[in-house]
């Protein structure tokens, strides 16, 4: 089906409302929308942040999110999926992903939208590279990331 | 066959940077496998031999697929080193 699942990597920002009204339109059997924006802090590991740059690996980005976005599916009923991740640079306030997931009912939204990020987060080769007032420095992967995806293991 | 390799290999992020490069090409012997390569790196010295030691965390992704330290090279392979992942 083309269209029902739309990946994109971009510098720009993105429209969330816009975005939605597409994935609505898709389909009048759609009846939930779950959506999750990720937004930049002004701080990490308790300093203050004034700016990041996100670095991506071009071609394996987008295959990693069509991956995780084809095992969604066949977890759970969906008729739709969005996934927009910007790179380069970013301050703080600035929406860096948006993950928008249709179904009939919310159970399988949810669930697909949290799944998703757990999942884009250990495995799409994104790298953030955040500037401090002592200077730039690439963040550290969290255990707790890890921890979120294997919940998702059967 | 003891054909050479190819290698288009890809570095990215904190490794880029320490490595000073972001991709070059290395020859190896076949049969190669993402093990050889590492130590053919490590051989290096200095900052390869440090980052790619095996207390080090670090991805081998194989044509743009994560892959384990047994997996074969062939030529014409891209071949990318990175740290673990911080998207979202």
């Amino acid at each position: 089906m083309a269209e029902r699942d739309r990946i994109a990597v971009q510098t720009a920002a993105f429209d969330v409302g816009a975005e939605t009204a597409r994935l609505a339109a898709l389909d009048r059997g759609i009846g939930a929308i779950a959506s999750f924006v990720g937004l930049m802090r002004d701080q990490n590991n308790g300093d203050a942040v004034q700016a990041m740059t996100l670095e991506h690996y071009p071609g394996m980005t987008e295959s990693a999110l069509a991956d995780i976005v084809a095992e969604a599916h066949g977890r759970w009923a969906l008729m739709g999926t969005t996934v927009i991740h910007r790179v380069g640079p970013l301050h703080p306030g600035d929406p860096i992903v948006l993950v928008l997931t249709a179904s009939a009912h919310r159970g399988e939204a949810f669930a697909a939208c949290e799944f998703i990020m757990d999942y884009l987060k250990t495995r799409a080769p994104f790298w953030k590279h955040e500037t401090t007032a002592s200077g730039g420095r690439w963040v550290e992967a969290r255990d707790s990331d890890d921890n979120a995806a294997a919940r998702w293991n059967r | 066959m003891l054909n050479p390799a190819a290698l288009n290999l890809l570095y990215f992020a904190r490794l880029r940077e320490a490595f000073g490069r972001d991709r070059e090409t290395v020859v190896m012997p076949e049969p190669a496998t993402v093990d050889g390569l590492l130590a053919t790196l490590q051989g290096r010295g200095g900052v390869w031999a440090d980052e790619l030691s095996a207390g080090r965390n670090f991805r081998v992704a194989v044509n743009q697929t994560v892959s384990g330290r047994d997996q074969p090279l062939r030529a014409g392979d891209e071949v990318a080193i990175f740290p673990p992942v911080t998207g979202g």
